[in-house]
């Protein structure tokens, strides 16, 4: 039965992985650009919830439906005024961009807020849980996995039911023509990432509530958003999804054998996935 | 005032010279041919009309308006609607999706154009909204209308439009087009790869086009079709105008010296 609870932990913790990668794969399924200040900007976002929490009391879900729009614009001004200008034909100067980003996000975080480790408190929620037969999930896990899924199905109804997402694919499939059909692409990216930056609000509060975090953990975050997205395939939701949870259930019975092969059993994972299916799980027809 | 013309129109792919001041018009009701071999310019003309590529301001002219540097989006909402060579529908988008979104951002400015005029007053760059006006969007061709024109569309409207036939995505391109209800309607080669009966399907529908109020600009290959469907032809060869006139008074001789650059 123990099995059974690890393997379900894993799957809760994979929903958390899944909303790393899901900003990270939109914005990478419409441009082709490849944001490695993901995770910082996560981190961020969870500064920014922790801030509204201690200067007003709000309730850590209440504080992220306030930063989310903060967020959002913030991405909005992002890509429009500086990762716009990095996109073209070579793959190089969006990957330096967002790599410098990463670094001045880090350092001005240090100095904003010290090295000290954080957490925003969410109270009894922390230690609530649901009992089901033998078997007790913790209440945060489990709204984390929802949110997740919820999360990319707003993700795919927006995609496929609204016209922004017609815009976004007629754009990712062919930008030039997309003009023709009045759509500016510049504009469709500036949207994206703030839409991809609501997702890291979402995420942000998830992780700032689950764990401790301090200004140096985002690229690492990264790293499980990259590979949740790779195993998924790029730029397939429902893939990440499926990634994330790859991940997280590695990790979780890799800490059952020993907890010292967490992380490893992780990376692992990704690693076999990439042997067998180069092109992730469920790879896009096109890429 | 031509509905659109161009003036000494140059175009450079970076130090490459595509055009050598090209001299065009298009009137209102009209359809104009623009034909010449390989490598006349006749697509970087089209590209030039379209936005897709940006010119001295002046160097094209939409109702009198200077729009030569304006961007392919603005010229759109302009009223001027594109049929790229090769047809490039969107590859992720059903039949009728990419009918959509050929009229989904027609007509004036939008929040992002305000949003960019904003900026634009901020920053002291071009306002781009303000140079967007001139045309509704509004007019005779709708989803319904699209799919009276082209009735197999509606039969496959749920199917990816790459998944058609080269004639079907043909008549798609088209169709999104129109969907902004242009008054200028460019068509980039719209026979090219495609069978003769297919081709004359196609062109069966350039009277009905003309009816709803759409100007039409049309590059050929086949010198034949143009000069059945054209009012008048443009010769073009090597970035210039080699020959111009009605279709119905240029001689067969004139348009081979123009086209090949030596008589028979």
């Amino acid at each position: 039965m123990i099995w059974v609870d690890t393997i379900i932990q894993g799957i809760l913790l994979g929903g958390l992985y899944a909303l790393f990668a899901a900003g990270l794969s939109l914005v990478f399924g419409i441009m082709r650009l490849v944001n490695l200040a993901h995770g910082d900007l996560i981190i961020l976002a969870s500064y920014l919830i922790l801030i509204l929490v201690t200067a007003t009391g709000m309730n850590p879900f209440v504080a992220a439906i306030v930063a989310a729009p903060v967020l959002f614009a913030l991405g909005w001004l992002l890509q429009r005024f500086v990762l716009n200008r990095t996109l073209g034909d070579d793959i190089l100067p969006p990957l330096l961009v967002t790599f410098g980003l990463s670094i001045v996000l880090q350092n001005a975080l240090l100095e904003g807020f010290s090295a000290d480790s954080q957490r925003i408190s969410l109270g009894a929620l922390e230690t609530a849980s649901v009992s089901v037969g033998s078997l007790s999930f913790g209440v945060i896990p489990l709204l984390t996995f929802a949110s997740a899924i919820g999360v990319i199905l707003g993700l795919n109804q927006l995609f496929y039911r609204t016209g922004i997402g017609r815009a976004f694919r007629a754009t990712s499939d062919d930008a030039t023509t997309a003009s023709l059909m009045g759509i500016r692409p510049n504009r469709v990216f500036a949207t994206a990432t703030g839409i991809a930056m609501i997702v890291v609000t979402i995420s942000a509060l998830y992780l700032g509530t689950r764990a401790n975090f301090d200004p140096s953990i985002g690229p690492a975050r990264l790293i499980y958003a990259f590979e949740a997205v790779i195993i998924g395939g790029l730029g397939s939701l429902w893939g990440t999804l499926a990634g994330g949870v790859i991940i997280g259930v590695a990790q979780t019975l890799g800490a059952a054998i020993n907890p010292e092969w967490q992380i490893l059993a992780g990376h692992v994972a990704f690693l076999v996935v990439l042997l067998v299916r180069p092109r992730g799980l469920f790879p896009r027809g096109n890429d | 005032m031509a509905l659109l013309e161009t003036q000494a129109l140059t175009a450079n792919y970076g130090d490459f010279q595509a055009l050598f001041g090209v001299d065009i018009t298009l009137e209102r009701g009209e359809t104009v041919a623009i034909i010449g071999a390989n490598g006349a310019g006749k697509t970087t003309l089209m590209r030039s009309l379209s936005g897709v590529l940006q010119n001295a301001p002046e160097q094209i002219q939409h109702k009198g308006t200077p729009v030569g540097a304006l961007p392919a989006d603005t010229i759109m909402k302009r009223g001027i609607a594109m049929v790229p060579e090769g047809r490039r529908l969107f590859r992720s988008l059903s039949v009728e999706e990419n009918l959509v979104i050929g009229g989904q951002h027609k007509g004036g400015a939008d929040f992002g154009d305000r949003l960019d005029s904003l900026i634009a007053r901020i920053t002291g760059a071009p306002d781009p909204a303000l140079l967007a006006g001139g045309h509704d969007g509004q007019g005779y061709w709708t989803l319904d209308t699209i799919y009276e024109l082209f009735p197999i569309l509606r039969e496959r409207r749920h199917t990816p439009g790459t998944a058609l036939s080269g004639g079907q995505q043909q008549m798609v391109a088209i169709g999104r087009a129109l969907m902004s209800n242009p008054d200028v309607l460019l068509c980039d080669e719209i026979s090219l790869g495609l069978a003769p009966v297919v081709i004359k399907d196609i062109y069966a529908a350039l009277p009905k086009i003309k009816e709803t109020g759409a100007s039409v600009i049309v590059v050929e290959q086949d010198i034949g079709q143009a000069m059945r469907v054209a009012d008048r032809v443009y010769c073009m060869m090597e970035g210039r105008v080699t020959l111009s006139g009605r279709s119905s008074e240029i001689s067969r001789e004139a348009i081979h010296e123009a086209y090949f650059g030596a008589t028979a």
